[in-house]
């Protein structure tokens, strides 16, 4: 792969560079020069802007749908501001928003794509057209999903359950559908990539078990992009079939099964969960260890969790379908398998435990939204182990439990999101933020979020069901609440785009490892020149801190190098 | 639609009511978990914290009081140990679920029909009703069906929940241990007026079940003389029967057809889609149906009178009035119980 090391000329060029100097954000200008760029930063950093704007979008549209549930809704609807069907259609679009465009490409398709081929010292991803394409695709998909609006509307939840979806719905389901394709392909393309790069873009000296734990999470997401969402495709394919010409593979009365559909649709969408917590793992793996400035603890077993969770995410999807008439059987098994899920996760939580353990534990922003997504997933994963169970999930299926189950798992995620973004920030602009801004940014958009969610499980519990407009006055009081939490995320997860948007228009420039951070993207400029690296840096173990000691004078870290290390660890 | 509340002390509680036999154990695997949970989330909580004010960084060059990378048996004890909690909570939820599932011999029988959005209850013996009603202490079996999309019975008070998935007949079963009222969900999304499909599970005392399947339906109760006579003077004949030893208990539930109508709109779900006030709705509204000239979507049109009202009521959806969607279910109803409605039409002017 000569290419991909840096040219003599480069290499000759010093390894530091003042602020003029020629970046990947500088490197050409235009419109068309990011709109057709094979670079992966640009395009990681294309998608981060439109994953941001789409995550305000679908926040907005959560915010509206706890407004409407201040009150338990009157008998004359006519006077209301959002109505049944509007209602309905918004929590389609806040599902669809946050699943599709948001979460599913918010780590591996933004940050993953910036960060991935810089972690291996690479020039770039294996595929930088491919690359390009798979944001294109993105575009296409959230203007065809967002295109549901003007055609019609799509009330049928993000999950398109047969009938209801093909022969009941509004008449924007079609458009829909193609969107959330769309959204798929562009998922496997990033998946492909990343595949690749990872098999043949290591450096030679980078064997598997030196790969920072995030390559290995986005490895393992990237395994189910590719084996899972073609799934989805098809079946997005059938139902749109179905609905244009009466084909009976899913409406019972031309001899299909709805429940078929689910089947179907959960061998993608329950995968689809780890497709969004694995890169979060991978990241928490990174911000852990950095912040605590010392080695992670248990390498290989959370190197292997994640590949167990990939796996075993493979086989549960029947838990979804626990009280659809499923046989007693598949349920049993079903629920023996859920629980496998469990044992990996539960291995994570303990090592970054671990990690933490007599640590030197620095309270950057990037580390709290870390510590707030351990207390988030410890919530969301315990929860878990109520819908696994087959007795209470029976119970609790389709009520306010599980609503708030999901958020504090795949919705736990953005608090990750937010914190690689904040841990790459300086990377990708080359500029640093406020920390007091983002602190508080992140400290109420957490609390916030606990309001919302924790309520959420109360009232599931006393019987809430979920997708209802209208409830029983008991349950007012919990709604409000939930409502109060909401209102307080806004507040935090405005303070802290706010704090990115004052960074960006006066923020200091950022040095070349602010954090004290031993992966390789720390070993180049910040923001990094257009090919990378001027010279491409040796792998080591990602997790040596010995390698980077601080620098009073730039307030940053420094790269030691080998030769003058301390001795090496006690393995 | 009737909606009997939830009283505050049982939603004061963390559990609702138990009100079945299943209830207390699905409860106590419940607990199980939960203090399982809770114990696990306040040790990683409580780690976490200490971990973060005694090892917090005190100065930016400050190095780890530690250098160890890993520590292969603590790992497999925190692999091994949650493995056998899991599995304990996957057995009992397990065993319990069995029991759910498997109906004892002797069940009491009642088929239930879901349609957008309403349910109706079918009594051996041609008796319906549109609340869920069931002698207290005994296995009561429901048999359960969809005329169109995925619905889903759901009693929190019961601990139970079943889909009715259209094509296919849905069972489930419960006894009930403890008389009241109770919420009945649809739980599985089933469109615009999913949130309002809802009803209640009446349980009854002893012996009171029987009492109320007599009187449950008093218009199909009377016979066809009777009911020549009730129509003729409706008011006379409730006086006049009132006080009768065998009759008077289906006699006194009796109302003028007015009325009776104004209580089956309640009843048959109309409501969610008829306005009386003429306000728009996914149906058209009634004030003022009767004897108006009606538009149909395929440009034909008739006068609403009685036997346009009861075509509309048994084939909702042979004319579509123009400015609407066949969107109308077939909702079970007798004849007398359509004349009733006529009747109460009738009087909205």
């Amino acid at each position: 792969m000569s290419t991909l090391n840096p040219t003599a000329a480069i290499s000759a060029v010093p390894a530091e560079h003042g602020p003029g100097e020629d970046n990947y954000l500088t490197h050409g200008r235009g419109f068309l020069s990011w709109a057709l760029t094979l670079d992966h930063k640009r395009i990681g950093v294309m998608y981060l802007v439109g994953i941001i704007t789409f995550f305000i979008v679908g926040g907005l549209s959560a915010l509206l749908l706890r407004t409407t549930l201040l009150t338990p809704g009157a008998k004359d609807v006519s006077k209301a501001f959002v109505t049944h069907d509007m209602y309905n259609v918004l929590f389609t679009v806040h599902g669809a928003i946050m699943v599709f465009i948001v979460i599913i490409p918010g780590i591996p398709a933004a940050l993953g794509n910036f960060v991935l081929p810089l972690m291996l010292g690479a020039k770039d991803v294996a595929f930088p057209r491919l690359n390009l394409a798979s944001f294109w695709f993105w575009c296409t998909g959230v203007v065809l999903l967002l295109s549901t609006l003007i055609l019609g509307g799509v009330d049928t939840g993000w999950t398109f359950y047969t009938p209801y979806s093909t022969g009941h719905a509004m008449a924007g389901v079609i458009p829909a559908l193609f969107g959330a394709f769309m959204l798929g392909f562009s998922s496997i393309f990033t998946g492909l990539n990343f595949i690749v790069t990872i098999h043949k873009l290591r450096p030679p000296e980078m064997g598997w078990f030196k790969m920072p734990l995030m390559l290995w999470a986005v490895y393992s997401t990237a395994l189910i992009q590719v084996l899972a969402t073609p799934v989805l495709g098809i079946t997005l394919l059938l139902l749109i079939v179905e609905r244009l010409v009466g084909l009976g593979i899913f409406a019972p009365e031309l001899g299909g099964d709805p429940v078929l559909f689910q089947h179907f649709f959960w061998f993608y969408s329950h995968p689809a969960v780890y497709i969004m917590i694995l890169p979060a793992m991978g990241v928490m793996s990174e911000l852990i260890a950095v912040f605590s400035r010392k080695h992670i603890f248990g390498y290989r077993f959370i190197a292997y969790s994640s590949v167990a969770i990939a796996i075993f995410g493979f086989l549960v999807w029947g838990h979804h379908m626990f009280v659809s008439g499923q046989s007693n059987l598949l349920n049993m098994i079903f629920s023996a398998l859920t629980f496998s899920v469990a044992i990996p996760s539960a291995i994570k939580v303990f090592n970054w435990l671990a990690t933490l353990y007599r640590g030197s534990i620095w309270l950057a922003t990037p580390m709290v939204y870390a510590l707030s997504f351990m207390w988030i997933f410890g919530i969301g994963g315990l929860t878990g182990l109520f819908l696994g169970t087959l007795a209470t999930d029976v119970h609790l299926h389709d009520t306010y439990f599980v609503v708030a189950h999901f958020h504090f798992v795949m919705a736990g995620t953005i608090f990750v999101f937010f914190g690689a973004v904040f841990y790459w920030w300086p990377k990708i602009t080359g500029k640093m933020y406020e920390e007091n801004l983002a602190l508080w940014g992140a400290l109420l958009s957490v609390i916030g979020f606990n309001i919302t969610f924790l309520v959420q499980f109360v009232l599931g519990v006393q019987g809430m069901p979920r997708r209802y407009y209208n409830y029983l006055p008991d349950f007012q009081p919990l709604h409000v609440a939930s409502t109060i939490g909401a209102y307080v995320q806004l507040i935090g997860f405005g303070l802290s785009i706010l704090c990115l948007l004052r960074s960006l228009a006066r923020g200091k420039p950022a040095p070349m490892n602010p954090w004290g951070a031993a992966t390789l993207e720390w070993r180049t400029s910040s923001p990094p020149p257009w090919f990378n690296f001027h010279e491409s840096p040796p792998a080591e173990d990602p997790y040596d801190f010995s390698l980077v000691q601080y620098d009073p004078a730039s307030n940053s870290y420094v790269y030691r190098g080998a030769a003058q290390r301390a001795p090496a660890a006690a393995h | 639609m009737s909606h009997a509340m939830l009283s505050g002390t049982q939603l004061l509680g963390f559990m609702p009511v138990r009100a079945s036999t299943v209830a207390p154990q699905v409860d106590a695997a419940f607990l199980f978990i939960f203090w399982v949970s809770l114990f696990f989330f306040v040790l990683i909580a409580g780690l976490m914290f200490a971990f973060i004010i005694l090892y917090r960084r005190r100065s930016p060059g400050q190095e780890a009081g530690s250098r160890v990378t890993h520590n292969t048996p603590l790992e497999i004890l925190w692999s091994v140990i949650p493995t056998l909690i899991v599995c304990v909570m996957f057995w009992w939820g397990f065993r319990i679920f069995m029991d759910m599932r498997t109906a004892p011999e002797n069940a009491y029988e009642i088929q239930v029909e879901a349609r957008k959005w309403s349910w109706t209850f079918f009594y051996p013996g041609g008796i319906d009703s549109d609340e869920l009603h069931v002698p207290i202490d005994t296995p009561v079996l429901l048999t359960m069906s969809s005329q169109d999309v995925i619905h889903s019975c759901y009693i929190p008070a019961f601990r139970i929940k079943r889909d009715v998935v259209p094509g296919r007949y849905a069972k489930l079963w419960f006894q009930a241990d403890k008389a009241g009222t109770y919420p009945l969900f649809c739980a599985e999304y089933c469109g615009k007026s999913h949130s309002d499909m809802r009803t209640v599970a009446v349980v009854h005392e002893n012996g009171e079940f029987e009492k109320w399947l007599e009187t449950a339906n008093p218009l199909t109760a009377l016979t066809p003389e009777q009911y020549q006579e009730y129509v003729g003077g409706p008011e006379a004949f409730i006086e006049k029967y009132r006080s009768d030893p065998q009759f008077g208990k289906i006699a006194s539930k009796l109302e003028t057809p007015e009325k009776l109508g104004e209580k089956l709109r309640e009843k048959k779900a109309c409501t969610q889609c008829h306005t009386i006030d003429g306000g728009a709705s996914t149906g058209p509204t009634w004030k003022g149906l009767f004897g108006s000239q009606r538009e149909f979507r395929d440009g034909g049109s008739v006068v609403a009178d009685e036997n346009y009202i009861r075509e509309s009521i048994l084939e909702p959806n042979k004319h579509i009035v123009k400015g609407f969607d066949a969107a109308m279910p077939k909702v079970p109803i007798k004849d007398r119980e359509i004349e009733a409605l006529i009747a109460y039409i009738k009087t909205l002017k």
